[in-house]
């Protein structure tokens, strides 16, 4: 008799992978382990509507109570795995139970990076959770002092929030400038000069010093000897791999669980997927990335899931993310620093993309910023362009009046 | 009830693409698919209250410009995660070079 599927972590990653087990026709038991105490739920929102929503917020939860039962999908809430017992092939919860699996799927997720220097901190805060935002909304009141610490997606999104809320912001940046990682600097410079116009204070090649709890609020001295005073300081600086169980169990890891092509460990039995994992991508030459994406956590959920019950697919796709700060939408296709040359096409209303192509004028990624999803239609052409390892004519690329589907024909 | 609505013109959309329709505060998305015919839906995803004309339509399915989430625009199927509540749709004809749609 089957064992089952088994299936640790019930983010988005794990909560398509539970559901696409059953749309590809598997029937044996499948049980999805989460540490929350919510049914499965969508974390985009949570630096955003969340935060800004004029009624009490409420987790979007992926599917309902009724969608599990359906599904015969046996979803176990507020449980920590202890441990993979890979030569038995079974996992052991905190509370004793003992749970058999046939495959296993890891989708442990990614916690947010700690500041050690804010440890112990009562005044500084991070966002993962649902709960984690409900806290910080709490605190995003009218004329409250709130600094972000890291000025990447998440920091900047709360930053739009913040300001949404009447509130005052600083965001202190390490780096030059903000979105360093993945987001070309012309693209960043938008997001910034808006981020300015709404009143936020951007501080850049700046780090921090020391960080100091008051009664009621912090106090954080930066590296050129100014102390700045918040009542939250939010720290996001990136995040790192749940990866404890699996090296426990003996699994490769590195930045996160290691997995082949088919998203499987060396434990051909055990699969990772989603922002736990490091995966080598096709369209770069098998080159290991980790992402944290929404979209990169539901197509591998569901790729695991069919290479679990036998199919052996390749994961294919193009990184894609976006963000929305503001009126204003970012997308990213591909990652732009495969590139070397970048071709600029204007879409009107003050949105443009930017194509990256390589030495060879293969077309490796597209960043666009606009209003709204104005650069939606394109960013997903352009996605496709990528998968088909396209060399698109830059000079068509340029012109706004060529259509890029036809460029898809060619 | 036969309220026939005059939503554009049949040139305001090119083959295998959409636009956006706003009615009497409500919104529609209006389809012409690459074999030259017209069809109209809600004009905002099941899944996130987005405005599908700002997505890509690919032969008979438009896609969400946020989360990739697929509608065959001619049935109104949602065709999978994310999206699973599928989306309404109504009758289209065009007279004389102008497109209408039959509100319900």
């Amino acid at each position: 008799m089957a064992k089952g599927m088994v299936i640790i972590g019930a983010g988005e990653c794990g909560a398509r992978a539970a559901f696409a087990l059953r749309e590809n026709g598997y029937e044996g038991p499948v049980t999805l382990i989460g540490t929350e105490k919510h049914l499965p739920y969508e974390r985009p929102p949570l630096s955003k509507e969340s935060m800004v929503s004029e009624d009490h917020p409420l987790p979007r939860t992926i599917a309902g109570e009724d969608q599990f039962s359906e599904k015969c999908i046996d979803f176990i809430g507020k449980s920590t795995v202890s441990a993979i017992n890979r030569s038995v092939k079974s996992v052991a919860l905190e509370d004793g139970r003992q749970i058999d699996y046939d495959r296993l799927l890891l989708a442990t997720g990614a916690v947010p990076r700690a500041l050690p220097l804010a440890a112990g901190s009562k005044h500084c805060v991070t966002l993962r959770s649902f709960e984690d935002a409900l806290a910080i909304r709490a605190r995003f009141q009218r004329d409250a002092q709130i600094i972000i610490v890291g000025g990447g997606f998440i920091g900047l999104e709360l930053a739009a929030s913040a300001r949404k809320r009447g509130a005052k912001v600083t965001i202190i940046e390490a780096q030059p400038r903000i979105m360093m990682r993945g987001v070309p600097e012309e693209i960043a410079q938008v997001i910034d000069t808006r981020h300015r116009n709404e009143g936020v204070a951007i501080r850049c090649n700046t780090g921090i010093v020391s960080i100091a709890d008051n009664a009621d609020n912090v106090s954080i001295t930066l590296s050129n000897g100014d102390v700045v005073a918040a009542d939250l300081a939010v720290i996001g600086i990136g995040a790192t791999p749940v990866t404890a169980l699996a090296e426990a169990a003996g699994l490769e890891t590195g930045n996160g669980i290691v997995v082949n092509d088919w998203l499987q460990t060396n434990d051909p039995d055990i699969f990772a997927a989603g922002d736990c994992c490091i995966f080598p991508l096709a369209i770069y030459g098998g080159r290991r990335v980790r992402l944290e994406a929404w979209r990169n956590a539901q197509e591998q959920g569901a790729l695991a899931a069919r290479n679990m019950i036998g199919s052996l697919e390749p994961h294919q796709a193009v990184p894609w993310f976006w963000s929305d700060q503001y009126d204003l939408g970012l997308q990213v296709a591909g990652l732009a620093d495969e590139g070397n040359q970048t071709i600029r096409r204007d879409l009107g209303d003050g949105a443009f993309i930017l194509f990256h192509l390589a030495d060879d004028g293969r077309l490796v990624a597209a960043s666009g910023i606009g209003p709204g999803n104005a650069v939606a239609k394109d960013i997903r052409l352009a996605e496709m362009l990528i998968a088909r390892t396209a060399r698109p004519d830059p000079i068509k690329l340029a012109a706004s009046d060529v259509k890029l589907k036809s460029l898809l024909a060619a | 009830m036969s309220n026939w609505i005059e939503a554009c013109t049949s040139d305001d959309i090119d083959e295998e693409d959409v636009m956006r329709f706003d009615h009497a505060g409500r919104t529609f998305a209006i389809y012409r698919s690459p074999d030259d015919e017209y069809f109209a839906t809600d004009g905002l995803c099941t899944h996130e209250h987005i405005h599908l004309a700002d997505g890509l339509v690919m032969d008979e399915i438009i896609e969400c410009p946020k989360h990739n989430g697929r509608f065959n625009y001619k049935t109104g199927e949602a065709k999978g995660a994310p999206v699973c509540v599928n989306l309404r749709t109504y009758p289209v004809k065009v007279e004389a070079g102008k497109v209408l749609i039959q509100l319900g």
